[in-house]
């Protein structure tokens, strides 16, 4: 059956004046927590619920909050060092388990495949979450293009290698490159995309330019950036972070509030913008299309 | 010394001052909340440290005196521990106090920062002269638990850290340098058969 994919989110979400009045919301309720807690109230039940929609977050905050440690380990970091991201020229290389490998340019790379709008919840491992606007194209549509061979298990992912420029690769901080890896239905499932571009302009360095994985269902590690080679594998490839604490980051990292974190509380996450935490969702609220992927699987072993 | 105790109150309350008014001008990025519970256990720390760096430094010719502040110091450090325990209950847990619990029972390195601050509570309310009177003796050994508050607060930083330890590593650092410096002055002590502990 072909898969159509019907946007819960779109362009209309992004209201960035929405956002200020949000923070006047905020601003009272900050207020109303600092009274609660000298009235000895509880806030949880002094104020009303919070918002369960998902608008957009401001382009300024999804481009100024970053985890991308090539650039630097500071929220911050990532905005401030994007200029020592060299993006152009820029080839991926597509290789392992294919009929046709090679080395690509980006132009040809991207030349055949239209871009499509992506409005997607971004769930980070550290307990926030944020909702982006993405342009890109689902990663099966570029995956078949180099005909992938029936041994064909995982999809393995390298972000750029460039200790000279990048200055979070000059500190064994992760044992670059940066990888990461989707077994082959993940890959090839149609919620999986190669983005290009958010918010309708071209992917800024700090969130991964000039192209990567979003895969909105697992925790935002996995959706790595800055890509430099595609490997199709038999055998499940390593990955940063589950190299660096397997116990902390599983190969699978699907969003999960029942999966405890020996680090974080993965039953809440704070929507950046929100002042209340909100409730985690399975699957990041995407397993309607993807829970089937995991039918058979101990999701608290395979985390 | 009146005047440069003041000095000091006043500079102990600009790092609240500025972050009051970062919060109130919308400075503090996209996640206001994480930074500014983080901001106060930097200040924490950075206090602490302070205050144990008194013993060395008032052995430069002229800071002697130092030693009158370092009451304020560690006042200072205790203050902006509460400002950062209070923060992770109230903008952080929001008063969920199963979850609280859940998460100092279960999350290592809440538990060591709760130890952490939990040392520095009969410290500040010790700290009085009067205590000093009544303790005596004790008062000293009492407050030796600083040293332990100090471990943890830095443990507490380390186990944090996803993957970049060079800042809880420098932290690290310069406490084992202070403890370090007192060895030489504990040997005297344990000669004099007065356990440091």
């Amino acid at each position: 059956m072909p898969f159509r994919w019907n946007p819960e989110l779109t362009m209309q979400d992004v209201t960035p004046e929405e956002y200020f009045l949000e923070r006047r919301r905020l601003m009272k309720q900050a207020a109303l927590v600092g009274a609660g807690a000298v009235l000895g109230l509880n806030p949880l039940t002094a104020l009303g619920g919070e918002s369960q929609d998902d608008t957009a977050t401001p382009y300024e905050k999804a481009t100024h909050y970053n985890n991308f440690y090539e650039l630097g380990t500071g929220k911050d970091d990532p905005a401030a060092n994007a200029d020592k991201l060299l993006i152009s020229p820029w080839s991926v290389i597509i290789d392992g388990a294919v009929t046709k490998p090679g080395k690509v340019s980006l132009e040809e790379l991207l030349k055949p495949h239209a871009i499509e709008e992506r409005v997607y919840r971004l769930r980070c491992v550290e307990t926030w979450s944020m909702v982006i606007p993405w342009q890109g194209f689902p990663l099966r549509d570029l995956l078949r293009r180099f005909d992938p061979l029936g041994n064909a298990k995982y999809v393995a992912f390298e972000t750029l290698l460039d200790p000279q420029h990048l200055p979070g690769q000059t500190r064994k901080i992760l044992d670059w490159p940066y990888r990461e890896g989707l077994r082959m239905d993940e890959a090839m499932h149609p919620l999986t995309i190669i983005a290009t571009g958010m918010y309708g302009r071209s992917l800024p360095n700090q969130n991964g330019a000039p192209l990567r994985l979003v895969v909105p269902w697992k925790y935002g590690f996995k959706s790595i950036k800055s890509i430099v080679r595609i490997t199709l594998t038999e055998q499940q490839p390593l990955t940063s972070w589950n190299q660096m604490a397997s116990e902390e980051y599983g190969f699978y990292a699907n969003v999960n509030p029942l999966v405890p974190h020996p680090r974080w509380d993965q039953e809440s996450e704070r929507r950046i913008g929100e002042f209340r935490r909100r409730p985690t969702l399975i699957f990041n609220g995407y397993g309607d299309h993807v829970a089937g992927l995991y039918a058979h699987m101990d999701l608290s072993r395979n985390f | 010394m009146i005047a440069a105790s003041r000095f000091l109150f006043v500079v102990g309350l600009l790092p609240l001052a500025w972050l009051t008014y970062a919060a109130w001008q919308d400075l503090l990025g996209a996640n206001p909340i994480e930074r500014a519970i983080r901001f106060c256990g930097d200040w924490a720390l950075w206090w602490l440290l302070l205050t144990l760096s008194v013993r060395p430094l008032r052995r430069v010719p002229g800071l002697t005196e130092l030693i009158r502040v370092r009451r304020m110091l560690g006042l200072f450090s205790f203050f902006y521990a509460t400002l950062h325990v209070m923060g992770y209950v109230a903008l952080d847990r929001y008063f969920d106090w199963e979850s609280t619990v859940r998460d100092l029972l279960k999350r290592p390195y809440i538990t060591v920062g709760a130890l952490s601050f939990l040392l520095l509570l009969p410290l500040a309310i010790t700290s009085t002269y009067g205590y000093m009177k009544r303790l005596g003796r004790y008062w000293g050994r009492l407050h030796r638990l600083v040293y332990i508050s100090a471990a943890f607060a830095v443990v507490h930083y380390w186990l944090m850290v996803k993957a970049d330890h060079l800042q809880p590593a420098l932290h690290g650092v310069v406490l084992t340098m202070l403890m370090v410096w007192r060895i030489p002055a504990w040997k005297i002590t344990m000669r004099n058969k007065t356990p440091p502990f």
